[in-house]
């Protein structure tokens, strides 16, 4: 009978092992698996997205609202459809949407920025919010923010809302190019002096930051405040609109850069001898990943350590991989911070609480913890 | 047949040649004004005491180097050479290959498998064989950064193996091997089967460059020797030319002897010695 119930047990777990490809495992071919989780991540990413925009102070019926969506849209949506509480259809389309897909958005930018970024620096603790580029991009928004009324009007005035978001993006490039500057020598990046060179750089970055503070005025000091710790709050479609153009083109391109990403894990002269243009795969990395992290720094400030977890924890399961790590790394970093940011308006509601607390206490021990256990087999 | 003539009237020859080149690293002359030239069907030695240039003036033909001179792999310049087109012509073992991400055995060596790239059992199929030649048949699940610095070894050079696997395409020219110190993390007779490997590689048509440090592996398999003394080429030419006692003491400065075995085995290069 025992035998019987094991063998009924080993025939179920066969078929789901099967089903998940962990057969192809014993052959070193991970990549069923992976394609399995992508496809788990996608639909857990849309149940995540429909309970997000029902939960909040005012729960609303999402299931019989989405539908109206579209045609919404395509008319050009002038009043409320027919049928529908018009308090639950704005809380839905002027709240709840535009924030879950700045989130979605985000979440999968600084996920993908990281995986990137480690890749390039053949570190699992690269991330642009640790070695400062997320400082430096913030330092960019905040001269806007602050001085765009005065000092930089004329170049306020030409770029409308775009200019809060390339201000970020140009200090997001100038930082990544500065500390691959300092970090490289000879072809080889010290990733000591790379998070070192980071640290210092994200205190100056920091302290004029704090010079702008003092020729803000309220307005703009609250503005300025939510850098800080990172926000989604004030999500509404002027920001989506200024952020989605860069995150979507960045996303688009990164699945070009998996393969060069993959053979960068041998070295960069093992990279180019097996046919890899490495100084193109560099700028082109560094280029969307300053991009990305300058989009998201200007729509919702300094959200940390989302772009270390994810990927480490898609490295635990379905490997290195970058042809499948990024793609599942987008989906699980738009879980994650969507999942975050209903925490962060609903734990402490009606009040909000700022999204960066809740990564940062999610992920700063979860850094420890891999910085612990890379102590143990490699050193820094 | 290997030689084939295009327009301009240019012989274009499969070999290797290496001339009057010389590489610095910033104002230090590594290898300076060296000529020689390498064989397809042949296994050639670099041998040398350390710090001779053996290293430099490898990154120099794979293409990772600045130089002056010609370096020329099948008549084409190969500082003019993209990665791409490098990287269909010859692969590269490197001395020692740490890797950044915990990636297991078949998925570094199949970073290596060129052709067929979307074909799953082409490639699963690739790997394997590879591994098969590399004495490792069956690792493709272990975890790369958990083997032994040997087994790391051979598993980087089943990669090689799967970029330039046919050593002599039939339409084409011949592929190239480049070895930096192929065996030196190995045991004995793991050293012995990967030079075997490259020794029937060359057999088969294609060109091995390697550097070499144990002497007597260099004179159980090399075809051609070439000794490097301070950048300078100390000697070069076919193997029981160049291994002899002389010429290998002064390249090493130190007295070296070479011992003939009754019954006719390889001669045995030894430390002289003075007990």
């Amino acid at each position: 009978m025992a035998l019987m119930s094991e063998t009924a047990l080993a025939g179920r777990s066969g078929r789901l092992s099967s089903l998940l490809g962990l057969a192809d495992l014993k052959h070193g071919d991970r990549a069923p698996l992976a394609r399995a989780v992508i496809v788990l991540l996608a639909a857990f990413t849309c149940l995540v997205v429909l309970g997000s925009l029902a939960i909040g102070p005012i729960s609303i019926p999402v299931l019989e609202l989405l539908p109206h969506v579209p045609s919404y849209i395509v008319g050009a949506g002038e009043q409320v459809p027919d049928g529908v509480s018009a308090r639950d259809w704005i809380v839905l389309m002027d709240i709840r949407l535009p924030r879950v897909t700045l989130g979605a958005l985000i979440g999968a930018a600084l996920a993908v920025s990281g995986a990137v970024m480690q890749g390039l620096f053949r570190n699992p603790l690269a991330d642009p919010g640790i070695v400062g580029v997320s400082a430096g991009a913030g330092l960019g928004a905040a001269a806007f923010i602050v001085l765009g009324n005065s000092l930089l009007a004329p170049v306020m005035a030409l770029l409308g809302i775009y200019a809060v978001p390339l201000a970020a993006f140009g200090g997001g490039l100038a930082t990544t190019l500065l500390l691959y500057r300092i970090g490289t020598r000879g072809g080889i990046t010290s990733v000591a002096t790379l998070l070192l060179a980071g640290i210092a750089l994200g205190a100056l970055t920091g302290a004029i930051t704090g010079l702008l503070v003092y020729v803000a005025d309220d307005q703009e000091l609250r503005d300025l405040q939510f850098w800080g710790l990172g926000s989604l709050a004030g999500s509404n479609w002027q920001k989506v609109a200024s952020a989605a153009p860069i995150i979507l083109a960045m996303l688009v391109c990164v699945p070009f850069l998996a393969r060069g990403l993959n053979a960068l894990t041998l070295g960069e002269a093992a990279a180019s001898h097996i046919g890899i243009k490495v100084q193109r795969l560099k700028n082109l990395s560094i280029l969307l990943v300053a991009a990305a992290t300058g989009a998201c720094v200007a729509v919702s400030g300094g959200i940390g350590f989302v772009g270390i977890v994810v990927p480490h924890l898609l490295r635990l399961t379905i490997g290195p991989d970058h042809r499948y790590m990024l793609p599942a790394a987008a989906l699980l970093g738009a879980c994650l911070l969507i999942a975050a940011d209903t925490l962060a308006r609903t734990l402490v509601a009606p009040a909000e609480m700022p999204i960066g607390i809740i990564t940062a206490f999610a992920g700063a021990p979860f850094f420890l913890w891999i910085l612990l256990r890379k102590r143990g087999l490699t050193g820094l | 047949m290997l030689h084939r003539t295009i327009e301009n009237g240019t012989a274009l020859t499969p070999d290797l040649f290496v001339e009057q080149v010389s590489v610095s690293a910033g104002k230090t002359r590594i290898v300076q004004d060296l000529s020689f030239h390498a064989k397809a069907g042949e296994v050639l030695a670099i041998i040398g005491p350390s710090g001779s240039g053996k290293t430099t003036l490898m990154k120099a033909m794979t293409g990772d180097m600045p130089y002056s001179g010609a370096i020329t792999l099948a008549g084409l310049e190969v500082s003019g050479l993209s990665p791409e087109v490098l990287a269909a012509m010859r692969g590269v073992l490197p001395q020692a290959s740490q890797i950044s991400f915990p990636l297991n055995v078949a998925e570094v060596v199949g970073l290596g498998v060129t052709g067929g790239r979307r074909d799953r059992h082409f490639r699963a199929r690739r790997i394997a064989e590879a591994l098969a030649q590399v004495g490792l048949a069956g690792f493709e699940g272990r975890s790369y950064q958990d083997l032994s610095g040997g087994e790391q070894q051979r598993v980087q050079l089943a990669r090689v193996l799967c970029q330039v696997w046919e050593p002599l395409p039939q339409e084409g020219l011949p592929h190239w091997l480049f070895l930096d110190e192929p065996v030196s993390s190995l045991d004995i007779k793991h050293q012995v089967q990967i030079m075997q490997l490259a020794a029937d590689y060359a057999k088969r048509g294609g060109g091995v460059v390697a550097v070499m440090h144990d002497l007597n592996l260099t004179a159980a398999f090399a075809d051609r020797v070439l000794v490097m003394q301070g950048g300078r080429r100390l000697a070069f030419g076919v193997r029981d030319e160049v291994m002899q006692a002389g010429l290998l003491s002064k390249a090493y400065d130190f007295p070296l002897e070479i011992l003939t075995r009754t019954g006719g085995g390889r001669p045995v290069i030894v430390p002289v010695d003075n007990g």
